[in-house]
């Protein structure tokens, strides 16, 4: 909710885990899980004498982010440093992109209340991230430089969303177009997305914008929409009562939903950038670009513009299959495998998201394989399995069982043959002379009886669609004089 | 044992030949190391059991024929990194310090088969031109040990001059091997920069760092070089230039060679011993059949400021590691990080460095960048450009390496354009990166004088060129310390 | 763009930056030594450098990139045996009291 006679104006800076074999600057692997300091080497620990060595994926997936992100790639660049010591970066010096960042100028639109809104993208660079500090409570810090030099890209967006809800439907974008390049988890719980919000308010019509106030330690989308409403409402209040925001760097506290001050910022933190000299220069040649371009998968836009042209889906199911990009490669494997378009999007959006809500689990993490799911929906299509069937056998599928043989061995086939229906069928009608005559008298509650006396015969593994075929042809047949 | 009076090839031969084992070679080396280092002081630490150790081995395998440098010791200038061995940058920051790991020239001498035996001494971090700034101790002049030894490298150069080792490594940031190879009658090579990986040189200014040969002769200094050259995947900005073989070619003869003399060179503060002694080294280059033309060098006298200002600001970055979290000096009694970060590196540097810490974190402040980091920066560009011109016309550049000879402690900040000038005249090679080479061109009251080669970038092979005729028309190198002739 | 004569604050405020500590006469020497070294600088004022590109490298190579492929040093416990302190794998470090940078 906007603060009446205010407009906010809101600017995030995102930073994005990049998932290479090895570091930014080290050829030690990127990764999670391994005990502290494991995955370091002399480069991660500044050791005197140590050169970095840039890593030719860190900035390619920068490239790829770039284009995703409709930004402009800045073709002769070079890397910067920039100075503050600190326990988790090592070398006193982070290496980054300060005077000429990888891109810049891009945008992605956002959906918000049914409106599409262009947000700007100021620029984008190329970094290393810091290692990681515990604080133990006996007067000492802890430092683990696992994550020191992980390649990271930092997304400065412009301050063009004005409603913490444009902020959480720009997050939701920007996860999602980095996410289908492929080149980052994009996880908040897991780090690999983390990020910071610049808010300021102005009363309506001033020309001057606010005081930032920065919000940082925001660990989930919701805790950014909620942490932004609450200091709208915090800084209006401070403007109504007459007093003055100060700069300040705020975090969100989960427990209260509210903002603390961390610290404040009286003058502007001086990190005396300059190039690094350890490393050449970059030129990022057109056929580089080129070959990152030919390289990206398909944007989530782009397979939904494919999903309703192409395989007749509704826009709305295209959406929805869209929204992360596991489900999405889901679907295409599972089409790719011969499954009718149609139904591998209802069984995706039906009984898998189900059974993933219940289970509480990614897909990718499921036993559930595209080619279980295809040869199942193949089953249903020829009819050799019905639809109830089929409840048996997702079940089947989810514990990673193959449909076909699940199908043979629990004796689920629909019998189909009209060569073996029709003498159960005679057999029925032979003993139901008069549901024949209501038929034929315009009951047609008879036919519904009928049909149940065939399934009960067949123990239900009668197609219905044959059975209601030939039921009606011989109906027709047996008219009473 | 000393090397005063052997070259690289002859001691080679004598060691295939097996009239001497690498054992014995190394024994009698330490032994003269541990006598004579007491006149001197070069060594900080002397690698006896790592030496012996690698000599033992080498006289099991044999000493291969082809490899000139197999089984004869050199010295390592103390801000390169040797695995498990001591290397301080002669600091108290890194007094007990053991690297994990070699440096490439390191790993490459040692894939030569030659013998690490210490590790020398310098001006801390390489700051200094005098080896007074060392934390440890005060290295001694070679020709007269109540003068200094001209730095940064300065153990380097009198380990060298003493006959202690027949060649050391050094490193050069504005003029550290050449000048203490003027001052102590030796060759001090600085080659190009990116033509020798920086991997495990404890970095003072970046962009300027380059190891340095330091040896007894031109040709000596050529096959130390042969070894180190070359592209290092760890240090990216080290060339892929292909590598010659810079002993081919050394020849008396240096007709057609066109070298110039830039004017700016021989500024006041060049003492008039200098200048003859230069002079008449000329005339000897110009016998010898090369032309000699004056030039111009315009950007020269500004070389010095943009040099403090852009080698102090990646000194002040480099630096900033040293903060006793992860290894090195570390003060007691730090209450909290912010007192661990400033007592650590108040008591661990020295003045010298924190001076330059000073000056260069300043020159990259807010507010500051611009009229300094950036303007330096422009004026590189500028005195490249100049640099560019004359090679268009020129071999070679000939300057004098230093303004005069070695002088007494504590007497080198007394005059100011001595100083300065001691600057100028080899701070313009690291701005531009280009290879510059020391070789004795003289004495004055027994002390040498040098005189600089300077090529354009890559251009080693005429430096050597021109060095190796002058020096064998001289034949200055058989004059040793201690008037030995 | 004049560049002015340091002074003491402009000392202490460089001196925080780089984690340096100074006595009063560390400081005032400092500040002179300094000094002189800016009159070097001031000197650099006379030359013009309207559009000359800088140099911060004499490097002339471009793009020196390294395959993006992981090796693991597995010299961890070698590290850690260097620092000053450590404790499970861990640097240690006096408390770090404010949040970061
Ligand atoms: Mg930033
Ligand atoms: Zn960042």
């Amino acid at each position: 909710m906007a603060v009446p006679n205010f407009e906010t104006t809101i600017g995030l800076e995102v930073h994005v885990e990049l998932k290479t074999n090895s570091k930014a600057m080290s050829p030690s692997p990127v990764g999670y899980g391994a005990k502290p300091n494991e995955n370091t080497n002399v480069i991660d620990w500044g050791y005197p004498g140590v050169l970095p060595q840039a890593n030719h994926g860190a900035v390619e997936y920068g490239m790829m982010a770039a284009t995703a992100l409709h930004a402009q790639i800045t073709r002769d660049l070079h890397w910067d440093r920039k100075n503050y010591f600190y326990p988790d970066n090592p070398k006193a010096y982070q290496i980054t992109q300060q005077e000429r960042p990888i891109a810049t100028n891009g945008w992605l639109d956002v959906e918000v209340d049914g409106q599409t809104k262009r947000i700007g993208i100021t620029e984008m660079h190329v970094e290393e991230d810091a290692g990681k500090n515990t604080h133990g409570n006996s007067g000492y810090s802890y430092v683990d430089l696992n994550r020191q030099g992980t390649p990271l890209i930092e997304i400065v967006s412009e301050p063009d969303m004005s409603t913490p809800e444009e902020a959480y439907a720009y997050l939701e974008a920007l996860r999602q177009a980095i996410q289908f390049t492929g080149i980052s988890d994009v996880k908040m719980q897991e780090g690999s997305m983390r990020v910071d919000a610049n808010i300021s308010i102005r009363p309506v019509g001033s020309k001057e914008y606010g005081t930032k106030v920065e919000l940082k330690n925001l660990n989930s989308f919701n805790y950014v929409r909620k942490g932004l409403a609450f200091e709208e409402e915090r800084q209006a209040k401070i403007y109504l009562a007459g007093g003055q925001i100060k700069q300040q760097t705020r975090r969100f506290d989960e427990a209260t939903g509210e903002t603390v001050l961390m610290r404040e910022k009286e003058t502007a933190d001086d990190y005396r950038y300059f190039p690094e000299p350890d490393l050449t220069p970059l030129h990022i040649s057109d056929e580089w670009v080129q070959a990152v371009a030919d390289k990206l998968p398909e944007s989530a836009p782009e397979r939904r513009q494919h999903y309703v042209d192409d395989l007749g889906l509704e826009p709305y199911d295209a959406k929805v299959l869209t929204q992360t990009l596991e489900m999405s490669d889901f679907f295409d494997a599972t089409v790719k495998e011969g499954a009718n378009p149609k139904r591998a999007a209802n069984y995706l959006m039906g009984d898998v998201n189900a059974y993933l809500n219940e289970k509480q689990v990614d897909l990718q993490d499921t036993e559930l394989t595209p080619a279980h799911l295809a040869a199942m929906i193949k089953l249903i299509d020829d009819g050799t399995i019905s639809t109830k069937m089929a409840k048996k056998v997702f079940t089947a599928i989810t514990k990673g069982e193959d449909p076909v043989a699940f199908v043979e061995a629990n004796g689920l086939k629909q019998m189909s043959d009209p060569a073996e229906l029709q003498p159960i069928i005679d057999d029925i009608l032979d003993k139901n002379e008069q549901s024949i005559i209501d038929f034929h008298n315009g009951k047609d509650r008879a036919v519904g009886f009928l049909v149940g006396q065939i399934m009960k015969a067949t123990k239900g593994s009668a197609n219905p669609n044959v059975v209601n075929e030939l039921l009606m042809s011989s109906l027709q047949a047996r008219k009473p004089e | 044992m000393d090397f005063l009076k052997t070259d690289l090839a002859t001691l080679h031969q004598k060691l295939v030949n097996q009239e001497l084992t690498v054992t014995e070679l190394v024994e009698a080396t330490l032994e003269n190391i541990e006598k004579s280092d007491e006149n001197y002081d070069a060594f900080i630490t002397i690698m006896r059991e790592e030496a012996l150790a690698a000599a033992k081995e080498m006289d099991e395998k044999g000493v291969p024929a082809d490899q000139v440098l197999a089984g004869i010791p050199y010295g390592i200038k103390d801000n390169i990194v040797t695995k498990d061995v001591l290397t301080t940058a002669a600091s108290r920051m890194l007094e007990n310090f053991k690297p994990v790991y070699d440096a490439t020239v390191i790993e490459k001498l040692r894939d030569a088969g030659a013998i690490g035996v210490g590790k020398l001494n310098m001006d801390e971090f390489a700051m200094g031109s005098t080896t007074e700034t060392s934390y440890f101790k005060k290295t001694k002049n070679a020709w007269d040990t109540t003068k200094v030894p001209g730095g940064s490298s300065g153990g380097s150069a009198v380990a060298v001059a003493s006959g202690q080792v027949p060649y050391a490594l050094g490193t050069d940031t504005g003029g550290s091997v050449r000048q203490p190879a003027a001052f102590n009658g030796i060759v001090g090579m600085k080659p190009s920069y990116g033509r020798i990986s920086r991997w495990g040189v404890i970095a003072f200014g970046s962009s300027f760092d380059q190891v340095g040969i330091l040896s007894r002769t031109v040709k000596d200094n050529a096959y130390v070089l042969n070894q180190l050259a070359g592209v290092d995947e760890k240090d990216q900005t080290s060339s892929p230039k292909a590598v010659p073989d810079f002993t081919a070619n050394l020849s008396e003869d240096l007709t057609g060679v066109k070298i110039a003399v830039p004017q700016e060179y021989f500024g006041r503060g060049v003492t008039e011993e200098v200048k003859a002694t230069i002079e008449a080294g000329l005339e000897t280059l110009k016998s010898l059949g090369a032309t000699v033309e004056e030039v111009s060098l315009p950007h020269t006298k500004y070389g010095v400021g943009a040099y403090y200002i852009l080698a102090s600001a990646e000194a002040a970055s480099n630096l900033q590691r040293f903060d006793g979290i992860r290894y090195g000096y570390r003060a007691e009694d730090a209450k909290n990080l912010e007192e661990l970060y400033v007592k650590t590196r108040s008591q661990g540097f020295g003045e010298e460095v924190k001076r330059r810490i000073m000056l260069g974190t300043y020159s990259l402040s807010a507010g500051s960048y611009d009229a300094f980091f950036k303007k330096a920066a422009q004026i590189r560009t500028l005195m490249i450009q100049d640099f560019q011109k004359v090679f268009a016309d020129y071999d070679l550049i000939v300057a004098p390496t230093a303004p005069n000879v070695a002088y007494g402690f504590g007497e080198n900040a007394d005059d100011p354009e001595i100083t300065y000038m001691n600057d100028v005249l080899t701070i313009p090679m690291n701005m531009a990166g280009l290879p510059g080479m020391s070789v004795n061109a003289g004495f004055s009251n027994g002390l040498p004088i040098g005189m600089q080669f300077i090529g354009d970038q890559f251009q080693e092979s005429k430096v050597y060129q021109a060095g190796y005729a002058f020096e064998q028309a001289t034949k200055l190198y058989e004059q040793t310390p201690g008037g030995a002739k | 763009m004049a560049i002015e004569k340091l002074n003491r604050d402009a000392v202490e405020n460089v001196a925080s930056l780089a984690k340096l500590e100074l006595s009063d006469a560390e400081a005032d020497m400092m500040t002179d030594q300094l000094d002189k070294i800016f009159d070097l600088v001031k000197m650099l004022g006379e030359v013009d450098t309207e559009g000359v590109e800088p140099t911060y490298t004499p490097v002339q190579t471009q793009t020196v990139l390294r395959d993006d492929v992981a090796v693991n040093a597995h010299e961890s416990d070698a590290l850690l045996a260097n620092a000053p302190e450590s404790e499970a794998n861990l640097i240690k470090v006096p408390t770090i009291l404010d949040e970061g940078a």
